[in-house]
């Protein structure tokens, strides 16, 4: 046996855009183990509620007092929603180009993001942070013309964008860096608990949007999976989501309803709810406990990347010490969001 | 600033933010609004930097983070605050570990507010950072003079 040597990954790391910090156990090229260790984006989220003001949370505090907002709102969120998840796909992509070196499709994939901010800035107002929910519905309606052209700009970027993938499933140095590697196999997603399309590669049929939040009730869509549980898999299951997004938005702006965008919700919030949304990255789990009061008493956030670091741990045993960045990557870490 | 003298290049780094700001730092660098046009590249090294971005409100954890990287970064250097939990803790302000504001780490040259700060405001802070870094190095090298003189 080789000596063991340790080397720390991060906190700050050209690969990351934010902080994580794992500490590799190597021996010779391969790592052995991976300790990974966060916190240095904690800010307190969920004592910060106690403090401030309970408007800012909106879904939950809905289910808690019982406030059923208008159809349209309902779709609206949808739509956002999907739109959301296509900016972050196609940020993954960009993400995933530039850990493997391939600097040109990071800034194709980006290119093309920029097409949705300009979207959500018309329609919302803001490109990151959009501040259009709020409780018992949205505050900006979105008119037919506005949804119309968003369709027509989807029909073509969907054009570009599949030029665009193709490069990802059919050049061969892209499947060199992901073919086969960073395997995580059904029983592991299953045992280590990972979440969204990391889940999907190893070929495990969920997602929670076919709980039927919203309108996604209304939507007809399946649930895409992979099969090879490796990286390539995980970028062939987040490619394929781009386009059925695509589609969702199709059928949402087709069925949308007419009518008001949000009801009058008087009170505050007394109660608990347990709400489970499928987010870009994976699952989210929220859950918030009010006491008749403008501040909440409990809030318990689990973001999906949180879930996943459990499977990374897993999937950086025993693979390629230059193989590491990509497959942090694969999960499509959020550490902000994981550390709230 | 008349003119840009030399290639500053960025470091970049997540002082406990949201990743809000930190991805439209990195939007910046990319086609549409491309920085590089004024040789501003993007390097993961703090040795090779002129120009720190840091965002977020930073907690305690991360403090000694922020002052090591500051640190390792050849004279003359500046910092931009991006975000306006960068400059004064912006929400998380009352959060119990954020320390509000990276200028309660390190000084801090040129503050950029917004939530999230748009990818325009952040081209122009640097622009301003160039100017304060065009100074500091006429200041560096007087020093520098005065110190051979007296030798």
């Amino acid at each position: 046996m080789s000596k063991r040597s340790i080397v720390p990954f991060g906190p700050q790391h050209p690969v990351l855009p934010e902080p994580i910090h794992l500490d590799l156990v190597l021996e010779d090229e391969k790592v052995v183990e991976a300790i990974p260790s966060i916190g240095f984006i904690h800010r307190g989220l969920e004592k910060l509620v106690e403090k401030r003001n309970f408007h800012d949370y909106m879904y939950v505090i809905e289910r808690i007092m019982d406030v059923e907002i208008p159809d349209r709102a309902k779709y609206l969120r949808t739509i956002w929603c999907e739109m959301s998840r296509l900016h972050s796909h196609l940020l993954w992509l960009g993400l995933l180009a530039d850990a493997f070196g391939f600097e040109s499709l990071f800034m194709h994939c980006w290119r093309m993001r920029e097409t949705i901010l300009d979207m959500f800035e018309a329609s919302t107002g803001g490109r990151v942070i959009f501040s259009v929910n709020k409780i018992g519905g949205v505050l900006k309606d979105m008119d037919n013309s506005m949804l119309r052209t968003f369709v027509d700009m989807f029909d073509k970027m969907e054009e570009e964008v599949r030029q665009l993938t193709n490069v990802f499933l059919k050049d061969y140095t892209v499947a060199n860096r992901l073919k086969g590697v960073g395997i995580l196999t059904k029983e592991d997603a299953v045992l280590y608990g990972a979440v969204g399309p990391m889940m999907r590669a190893a070929g495990i049929e969920s997602d929670t949007r076919k709980l039927g939040y919203a309108a996604y009730g209304d939507i007809d869509f399946d649930i895409i999976t992979g099969k090879d549980c490796d990286s390539f898999s995980r970028c062939e299951v987040r490619i394929n989501e781009i386009f059925q997004s695509f589609n969702i938005i199709r059928q949402a702006v087709a069925k949308i309803p007419e009518g008001p965008v949000s009801v009058d919700v008087k009170g505050n919030p007394n109660g608990e709810a347990f709400v489970r949304l499928e987010q870009p990255r994976g699952e989210a789990i929220f859950y918030f406990r009010g006491n008749g009061t403008q501040f909440l008493n409990r809030a318990r956030v689990r973001t999906p990347t949180f879930a996943n670091i459990p499977s990374l741990v897993k999937i950086l045993e025993g693979c390629d010490f230059a193989d590491v960045p990509i497959l942090v990557l694969t999960i499509d870490p959020c550490v902000s969001c994981t550390e709230r | 600033m008349a003119k840009i003298t030399k290639s500053p290049w960025l470091l970049h780094y997540d002082g406990s933010s949201c990743n809000g700001c930190d991805i439209e730092v990195l939007a910046c660098l990319t086609p549409v609004y491309d920085v590089e046009r004024f040789g501003i590249i993007n390097t993961g090294n703090p040795k090779h930097a002129d120009i720190f971005l840091v965002t977020g409100g930073i907690n305690e954890k991360n403090k000694a983070v922020v002052k090591q990287l500051y640190d390792q970064m050849p004279e003359p250097k500046v910092v931009v605050a991006v975000g306006i939990c960068a400059c004064n803790g912006g929400v998380f302000k009352d959060a119990y570990n954020i320390i509000g504001g990276v200028d309660k780490a390190i000084p801090v040259d040129v503050y950029v507010p917004g939530c999230a700060a748009r990818p325009e405001a952040i081209i122009d802070g640097v622009v301003k950072a160039l100017g304060v870094l065009d100074e500091k190095q006429k200041a560096f090298k007087e020093a520098k003079k005065k110190k051979g003189a007296e030798k």
